[in-house]
């Protein structure tokens, strides 16, 4: 069961870990609006760990360049797992 | 090809030749192994199989729909079953141009669009490409209107994402073959109209 459905905002988390994760630098911390839950995949951040992996929906979420850069009129889609997310 | 793109592709290959050793010295695999696995990967793989699923969706609209919603079961009915990856298939429209990078590393659907091009692994497109696609898509000759909005799409997950070109006015007479002529690697990317 998917946390987020299509159109819901979510914040990045901002935090910096110190292993293997696949949230890009430039998203940590910003809002951006679900475009669709994806599938469910193993989260690469326990993967990388040798941990047993929790196996989380994951999105595509988009994010306005005006936002991200403060400038730009394009958006920018970024797949981020559910547990990379918050409510905003 | 530059001597700068030289010295890039060549730094990167000694790099994975190393690594490849150190997995090889861990037991973790071996030089046949991995060339098996090579020549799997590119036997089959090529743009043409994106290029004739473009084709498909610029005639059948029952298939665009398909290829669009569900791109593992279009890639099927078009004879490429089991693709290691979830396909995402965007098309591009008068108010949209889609771009796909992969700002972590290089991701690409390499069974439908053949091996990657230097560009796209290297430093500047993935870092340009999030930030100003309009002036990166401008280098690679595609100018666009400032009414079409740019969306780029970043590959960090399994997901792998195609762009479905716009159909090019004029083509209403070729057949299946000459449309998908008409399908570049560049365009399937995102970097070139067709």
């Amino acid at each position: 069961m998917s946390r987020y459905a299509a159109g819901s905002r979510v914040r990045v988390r901002a935090g910096d870990p110190d292993h293997h994760t696949r949230v890009p630098r430039y998203v940590r911390g910003h809002v951006g609006e679900i475009v669709a839950a994806l599938d469910r995949w193993p989260v690469p951040d326990d993967s990388a760990r040798g941990l047993p992996p929790r196996v989380e929906t994951c999105y595509a979420v988009r994010f306005s360049a005006a936002d991200l850069w403060g400038s730009g009129d394009h958006t920018v889609t970024v797949d981020l797992w559910e547990s990379y997310l918050d409510q905003p | 090809m530059t001597s700068h793109d030289d010295h890039v592709h060549s730094s990167a290959a000694v790099r994975t030749r190393q690594l490849e050793e150190r997995l090889i010295a861990a037991g973790l695999t071996s030089d046949d192994e991995i060339d098996e696995f090579l020549t799997r990967l590119y036997a089959s793989a090529s743009p043409v199989n994106g290029a004739r699923m473009a084709a498909r969706a610029w005639t059948d609209p029952r298939y665009r729909d398909l290829l669009l919603s569900d791109g593992n079961a279009a890639a099927g009915q078009a004879g490429f079953d089991g693709l290691s990856y979830q396909l995402r298939v965007v098309a591009n429209t008068d108010q949209t141009h889609n771009v796909i990078v992969c700002t972590l590393c290089s991701c690409y659907p390499v069974s439908l669009l053949g091996p990657s091009p230097g560009w796209y692994k290297s430093f500047p497109y993935r870092s340009r490409t999030v930030r100003e696609p309009r002036a990166v898509l401008a280098e690679f000759g595609v100018t666009l209107p400032d009414t079409v909005q740019i969306s780029v799409w970043d590959s960090t997950s399994e997901a792998r994402y195609m762009v479905l070109p716009a159909r090019p006015v004029g083509t209403e007479a070729l057949d299946a073959e000459q449309l998908t002529a008409l399908v570049t690697r560049n365009g399937l990317i995102g970097t070139a109209l067709v």
